[in-house]
């Protein structure tokens, strides 16, 4: 047999559930790899000894009906998780232990996972490399010294080295899919509303979204069934259907519509990712898919609007860490010194620079030319998808216009940084569903990804694409376990 | 100042100045609980102890609307004859102090929950109708404490997320006089829909006062300031009187008014200036993206509507026509919702008249003497029902009604009890009546004399004999009636 960690989930799941496997084993072997993976950094806190009991609990009693029997996984460090550290990345909440569970790892709990750690990721989930992080870089298993994406950073970095058969991030611009397409993993950012926001560290909430990472599309329909539901906790969880995503995958994509966005071709962009488009849409086209030329006219200003709207929620969903009521405080001489020194020293320069902005186009005499015309434009951008989705079912793109780049190379630029983010910002600007899934590779072999969008609440729609993508693709991901030595 | 027609100005050196004034008047939701949480609202609990993970603002968490705060505030939208607006969004007002967890303040800004209304005070020369803005619903902060601790400040946050409606009037009310009825008007109104307990000792019911002064006969307003939480009704006068004077001073002395935000010192009864125009906190107002706009559909607020009590305005008319009260006694009696239910249960099983003059009267002495409410009062209307048909029926005079009253206020006995025990019951026994007043003409011959030779005045002298004689029991119709048929 195989090493237990190079099984998928799914896989796993099944060998639990047919006693091949126990509990016990799979977490022990997911912890022992961990263990030997410190150099990747994908870790924030461990919480390896609880989980081998909660295993052990498991195995005594196994409860097979569950969806995740006795399932080690590892969660980004967003997610608050009950007597489990809970940091965000951030100096700020460097010692903050939750009394509460998010909803999302609550349904992951009461399915029969175990938590056996919380993941890198950058400060607040602002970031693209995993380089704002206060807990430090996160080394990507493709290839040393190069970055695995962000912010959920720890966890792809984690899952593509199988420290954990599955894991968590949130997306609020790219934040799953991008390092899901850095790493050669899959990742899903479902429908604004999908996944409840409740117990998660808020970035941007009305972009903020949670969603799986896997190594495949089987893997990611079950996480997603797992993680979304409707949730009177969080007011904008949208109660609709839910399928079993699931059960209901299939690769036929016969006669759906698939839209290819003419402005999605952007100047300068590697010519193995037009290609790897191609490659998709000649997929597509063999497997009775019907290729549509489609435009989403105002595709430019989805960047400068998520620059806006992004940090102006941020700006104030992040006054909370004041030091005041929890988290890092520094000594000051009066309140207003207090909050400066902790603010000052508790968070890092990309939130630092991101509250700026925040506050700057809030206030008054910007709110009209930044906030509000943001708000508009996002509007726009919503219509253009709209408008889309009345001539085809999902539209297919790049995940991100280049492959994964080295630690450090775009750290002192912002603006490039950000230019990452160009594919995968106006879908959480339309709260849509996309999905990212590993395609080829670059020239250097690092991976790339293509990503699938769906209509609002589809999720079902772009699984099966992603699906029947990933059969004829049989993309590998080559991983040498180089920093286990 | 000069008070005449009920006008309010203030004069110096020949020069009229007119007081306008309008409030912004905070207002305590009667709801269990707060406005986004789950937690209590109740008052005067231990510091810190209904606070959940939400009222904090720990990491995650997200408010979730109070469905109950939103109906209050469309109740009491209703009963300022108020445009409800079926959509409204919640804001965040931000800035950052040590007792607003958030870092801001759910409020609402641009589109509030409840738009333009009235509310129609009677004043002494007549009724006035005082606009009102807006009505809007916002969380409140928690309390800093800064003398319990020498090094620090403490916070409670058994307040914070507490729902408030901030009612904001127009710039209407003219006087000290219109600035009372006013708050009592606002504060009778959320009693009788139940919408506010305008508990002002508690702090259910606050204000932000808004001054400024212009000549008499000016169209254009002068430049405001604002005084900033007021937490009573001689206090809200106290602090206009100051701060309109002191706007006049500034102007006669040939300056300009600053707009500012002010504080009322209650100590030295002045106001002080607090921050100016360009101190003036930027709250970076946008809308909340935890919370969706609120939707309310037009079958939502009918069902509302159906359940809106008589409020004091209608009740007041009801009184007048059916009960035949004046307006003066009308308004006495709906000005709370407390003392109109106790007038309708006394005058539901009593006459009413007697009803009205009795509680106006004597009840409302005694709670004033005891500075209490009529809930806490001693004498139930039940009681007090049953005192009035004593007299009614002629069982007691009035005159003994008060001293039954005297007995009941000790401890709301039953009054037929009280009469029966005390022998109080009146004399109207036409032969023993007969037998008293035989004796005093017996006892006073000359006085039977004068009568009779054409000093008509002595006839009450006769009464009072009786009177004394029977202990202040005997009926005194019959008395008159019977010694007039004697002495003539």
């Amino acid at each position: 047999m195989s090493n237990i960690t190079d099984l998928k989930l799914v896989e796993l799941v099944d060998k639990i559930k047919k006693k091949e496997l126990s509990s016990t084993e799979v977490t022990i072997a997911f912890i022992e790899r961990s263990k030997k993976s410190k150099k990747l950094n994908a870790y924030i806190s461990e919480n390896y000894e609880n989980s081998i009991k909660k295993a052990k609990i498991f195995d005594q009693k196994p409860d097979f009906k569950k969806k995740l029997p006795g399932i080690p996984i590892a969660v980004k460090d967003l997610f608050c998780t009950k007597n489990i550290r809970t940091t965000a990345g951030s100096k700020i909440l460097e010692n903050f232990v939750p009394t509460y569970e998010s909803t999302v790892t609550q349904n992951i709990l009461d399915e029969g996972g175990i938590i056996i750690g919380k993941l890198n990721c950058d400060e607040f989930a602002m970031g693209s490399s995993n380089e704002t992080s206060y807990f430090g870089n996160v080394q990507n298993p493709i290839s040393e010294n190069l970055v695995p994406g962000g912010s959920s950073g720890g966890s792809s970095s984690a899952l593509a080295a199988k420290l954990t058969p599955a894991t968590i991030g949130t997306d609020t611009g790219g934040s799953i899919r991008q390092p899901a397409s850095f790493t050669g993993t899959v990742g899903l950012k479902p429908t604004y509303g999908s996944c409840s926001r409740y117990g998660i560290v808020a970035f941007a909430s009305s972009l903020d979204q949670a969603g799986p990472m896997t190594h495949d599309v089987k893997d990611c329909s079950l996480m997603l069934e797992i993680m979304s539901n409707y949730d009177t906790k969080d007011s904008t969880s949208v109660e609709f259907k839910r399928e079993n995503y699931l059960n209901n995958l299939n690769e036929n994509i016969k006669g759906k519509k698939i839209g290819i966005p003419k402005e999605y071709r952007v100047d300068g962009m590697p010519k193995e990712i037009d290609e790897l488009w191609e490659k998709g849409i000649k997929i597509i086209k063999e497997n009775g898919g019907e290729i549509v030329e489609i435009s989403l006219p105002n595709t430019n200003y989805a960047l400068p609007t998520y620059y806006i709207v992004a940090p102006a929620e941020a700006s104030s969903n992040l006054a909370r860490y004041d030091g005041v009521k929890y988290g890092f405080r520094s000594k000051g001489e009066n309140l207003i010194d207090m909050y400066e020194k902790t603010r000052s020293e508790g968070f890092g320069d990309e939130v630092k620079r991101r509250i700026m902005i925040g506050t700057y186009v809030l206030s008054s005499g910007y709110y009209d030319a930044y906030y509000l015309k943001a708000q508009k434009v996002r509007r726009l951008i919503k219509n253009d998808f709209d408008e889309a989705y009345k001539k085809v079912d999902a539209i297919l793109t790049p995940s991100t216009p280049s492959s994964a780049f080295k630690i450090g190379e775009k750290l002192n630029d912002p603006v490039s940084m950000y230019l990452n983010d160009i594919f995968t910002v106006p879908i959480n600007l339309a709260g849509l569903p996309a999905i990212s899934i590993p395609a080829g590779h670059d020239k250097k072999g690092y991976p790339l990804g293509l990503q699938v969008i769906g209509k609002a609440f589809d999720e079902q729609s772009i699984l099966n694409i992603a699906f029947a993508l990933e059969k004829n693709i049989s993309f590998k991901n080559n991983i040498t376990d180089w920093w286990i030595k | 100042m000069s008070k005449n027609n009920g006008e309010y100005l203030i004069i110096r050196n020949d020069n009229k100045y007119e007081v306008i004034i309008g409030l912004e008047v905070h207002a305590q939701v009667l709801s269990e609980s707060k406005l986004f949480s789950t937690s209590s609202t109740k008052f005067g609990s231990e510091p810190n102890t209904q606070v959940s993970l939400v009222d904090a603002a720990f990491p995650g968490m997200l408010p979730v609307i109070n469905e109950h705060c939103i109906k209050q505030a469309v109740k009491t939208g209703i009963g300022l004859k108020a445009k409800i607006n079926k959509r409204s969004i919640f804001d965040r007002k931000n800035y950052f102090y040590a007792d607003l967890p958030q870092g801001y303040q759910i409020s609402q800004y641009k589109n509030p929950i409840v738009g333009e209304g009235s509310v129609t005070l009677d004043m002494p020369n007549g009724e006035k109708n005082i606009g009102i803005e807006r009505l809007h619903l916002e969380q409140d902060a928690g309390k800093s404490i800064h003398d319990i601790d020498p090094q620090n400040t403490l916070v409670d946050l058994n307040r914070s997320g507490v729902a408030l409606m901030e009612i904001v009037s127009k710039p209407d009310l003219r006087s000290l006089d219109e600035v009372n009825a006013y708050i009592k008007k606002l504060r009778a109104i959320m009693r009788y829909l139940g919408t506010c307990d305008g508990n002002m000792q508690e702090g259910s019911l606050r204000a932000d006062v808004n001054v400024s002064v212009r000549k008499k006969g000016d169209k254009k307003l002068g430049t405001r300031c604002e005084i900033k939480n007021v937490n009573s009704i001689k206090f809200m006068q106290m602090a206009i009187d100051f701060e309109a004077n002191r706007q006049v001073d500034v102007i006669e002395e040939g300056g300009s008014i600053d707009q500012e935000t002010r504080l009322f010192d209650t100590k030295k009864n002045e106001t002080r200036s607090m921050r100016s125009k360009e101190d003036a906190h930027d709250y970076r107002y946008f809308p909340d993206p935890d919370l969706l706009p609120l939707e309310l559909n037009d079958n939502y607020i009918d069902q509302i509507k159906k359940d809106i009590p008589e409020l004091p305005d209608e009740k007041k008319k009801r009184f007048i026509e059916k009960f035949k009260l004046s307006p003066y006694e009308a308004n006495k009696l709906v000005s709370d919702i407390e003392i109109s239910k106790y007038f309708e249960e006394v005058s539901k099983n009593s006459d009413v008249k007697l009803a009205t003059n009795w509680i106006t009267g004597e009840l409302f002495a005694l709670l004033n003497e005891k500075n209490i409410e009529i809930t806490e009062s001693p004498i139930s209307s039940k009681n007090l029902s049953k005192l009035i048909n004593l007299i009614k029926d002629g069982t007691i005079s009035g005159k003994i009604a008060k001293s039954v009253f005297e007995i009941m206020r000790d401890g709301d006995k039953d009054p037929i009890t009280i009469v029966e025990e005390k022998g109080l019951k009146q004399q109207s026994d036409p032969k023993e009546l007969e037998n008293l007043i035989n004796k005093v003409i017996a006892e006073n011959p000359k006085n039977v004399e004068a009568y009779k030779s054409g000093k008509d005045k002595l006839f009450g002298f006769f009464v009072g004999q009786v009177m004394k004689n029977s202990n202040g029991k005997a009926n005194p119709k019959l008395v008159n009636k019977i010694l007039k048929k004697k002495l003539n």
